[in-house]
């Protein structure tokens, strides 16, 4: 039964962030999805102040061992997620976190006032890999721009803040380090890595993209390892609690992350292979657990 | 009807060869029978990655061909080895394990009062166009039907409907030239028609655009690059009229041709 922020949960594994739409799953799988929830906390796919219709496609590339996409954060912006997702995503059996993201302070302290008015929501995770349209990086990149952000926004809300940091950055534990430092509650890696997929088939041009937006980010089993090294990295220079995320398939690799020093471990693409994926790696954590007695939390 | 919720492990019972295809049947004790037009998410059970690029790694979605007798219906599916996924796929012999997710998405709908149904296939869109002319002959519908393949060995796919008229491109079988060719002549035969289509990107838009010009409703079964099927990544949108995308898995895969400006090349 981790403890995490206040919160009780189950068990130990969520959702990564954009990687289930539960109203769409409910639409396909109906009410056995429900009844057999794999995930202890929902994550909400990241919400914009204005809605988004995501990339031109194609949106997806497939990698030894992985995946390339470029989806672009399609949403229905702030005021569709809370009007028609929010009454849907609340009657989940679990805790409801919503991931946000904006590009400047002013739009992250509007998105976090927003849902702290809602007590349908539990705790904000903060997507802060999006470039800031005043200095072109990614606010997650840069510690000191990070703790700017988060400096200004922080008490827009009272819930729990969970910072979701990127992995596309020098030294991810510095950044950790200044979020923590600036409020976060808690920190969630890795979010997919920076990666370009080649045009492919008989009309590819030498050097174009294959996709829509050009770049994408990689996940899957391929980023596994250096899922871990930004988990330990990260547990080891902060005191709030860890979400790790990278390629998680089993129990096995539920229980390394844990081993990383993560209180939670999220699975995103192994639900693309089996929707009840995350439901099996639960079971299989727990009976590893059960076996070894150490990642029992 | 809900598709059980995660995958489940069906076991081969039949591989057989259809020309340039290979047809894989598996029995579905657990499963719900597919309506016409369903797809499912399939990867094998064992060695699913280590092939071309070491891939696959995602399941791949197939239109199901046909679903025949109950307790428990048999799935069949139509592949053709185009890449690491269907070649993996391709090798399955009966025993083997298959991962199916499934059915899958929207199927068709039937044609409206005093429209006859007009199949249209190319090559492996040949599959959705079978268990939907089962569905209308069981109905007392006609289902007349007309596929197009590259060649005489493809070609040998139009046996898994019934009566087809067939067009190749290399001429050695049927009708030399386009299957659009045939079905410019059945839509100008003058009785109102409904068009129910899938096959290669250009075909499905030289399709919509017939269809459009004269006027008369189309179905389209499109194909995308999936990662999921069931709604989680976003991966597999096309763009509509007007401007938004709608997400193949959950909207489609069959779309009212309508709702295209076109049919997206990839």
């Amino acid at each position: 039964m981790p403890s995490f922020c206040g919160l009780e949960l189950e068990h130990p594994i969520v959702n990564g962030s954009g990687t289930y739409d539960v109203i769409a799953a409910r639409r396909a799988f109906g009410e056995a999805l429900i009844e057999s929830f794999p995930f202890s906390a929902f994550v909400s796919k990241t919400i914009t102040l204005e809605p988004r219709a995501g990339n031109p496609p194609p949106r997806l590339f497939e990698t030894p061992a992985g995946l390339i996409n470029s989806i672009g954060l399609p949403n229905k912006g702030l005021q569709g997620y809370l009007e028609r997702d929010l009454p849907e995503l609340a009657a989940l059996p679990v805790p409801l976190i919503t991931n946000v993201m904006g590009s400047t302070a002013a739009e992250i302290a509007a998105l976090l006032e927003a849902v702290d008015d809602r007590d349908e929501i539990a705790a904000v995770e903060l997507n802060v890999s999006c470039p800031n349209v005043r200095t072109g990086l990614d606010i997650g990149a840069d510690p000191r721009e990070l703790a700017a952000v988060l400096d200004a926004v922080r008490r827009r809300t009272s819930k729990p803040l969970i910072v979701k940091l990127t992995p596309n950055t020098a030294d991810v534990a510095l950044v950790a380090e200044a979020a923590e430092a600036s409020g976060a509650d808690a920190v969630s890696l890795i979010n997919t890595l920076r990666a370009f997929a080649p045009a492919v088939g008989p009309d590819a041009v030498a050097g174009e993209a294959w996709l829509g937006g050009g770049t994408g980010g990689l996940s899957g089993p391929a980023i596994r390892a250096v899922a871990l090294a930004q988990v330990s990295a990260v547990a080891r220079r902060v005191t709030i609690p860890v979400v790790g995320m990278g390629g998680v398939q089993s129990g096995a690799h539920a229980a390394q992350m844990l081993g990383a020093g993560a209180t939670l471990v999220a699975v995103g693409t192994e639900s693309f292979r089996d929707p009840a994926a995350g439901a099996r790696i639960r079971d299989e954590l727990r009976d590893f657990s059960a076996k070894s007695g150490s990642f029992a939390r | 009807m809900s598709a059980p919720f995660g995958r489940r492990r069906l076991t081969i019972g039949g591989a057989r060869r259809v020309g340039a295809y290979v047809v894989l049947a598996a029995p579905d004790p657990g499963g719900p029978a597919p309506e016409p037009g369903q797809f499912y998410m399939l990867a094998a059970a064992e060695r699913w990655g280590g092939g071309e690029d070491e891939r696959p790694f995602l399941p791949r979605a197939f239109s199901v061909l046909r679903a025949t007798g109950t307790d428990p219906p048999t799935l069949e599916f139509m592949l053709e080895d185009v890449g690491p996924g269907t070649r993996r796929l391709g090798e399955l012999v009966p025993g083997d394990g298959l991962w199916v997710t499934g059915p899958l998405g929207q199927g068709f709908t039937a044609p409206g009062e005093g429209r006859r149904a007009l199949l249209c296939g190319g090559g492996v869109g040949t599959a959705p166009l079978a268990i939907w002319q089962d569905a209308l002959l069981a109905s007392g519908r006609e289902a007349p039907a007309l596929l197009g393949f590259r060649d005489g060995e493809h070609a040998e796919g139009a046996g898994l409907l019934r009566d087809a008229r067939v067009a190749t491109d290399d001429g050695s079988t049927g009708h030399h030239g386009p299957v659009t060719d045939l079905l410019v002549a059945e839509l100008d035969a003058g009785t109102p028609a409904i068009v129910y289509a899938c096959g290669p990107p250009g075909m499905l838009e030289a399709v919509r655009a017939l269809c459009e010009a004269r006027a008369v409703p189309a179905q389209l079964a499109l194909e995308s690059g999936m990662a999921c099927g069931f709604g989680a990544c976003f991966g597999c949108v096309v763009p509509t009229r007007d401007g938004s995308y709608v997400r193949l898995c959950v909207d489609g895969p069959v779309l009212d041709a309508e709702l295209l400006a076109g049919v997206p090349a990839h």
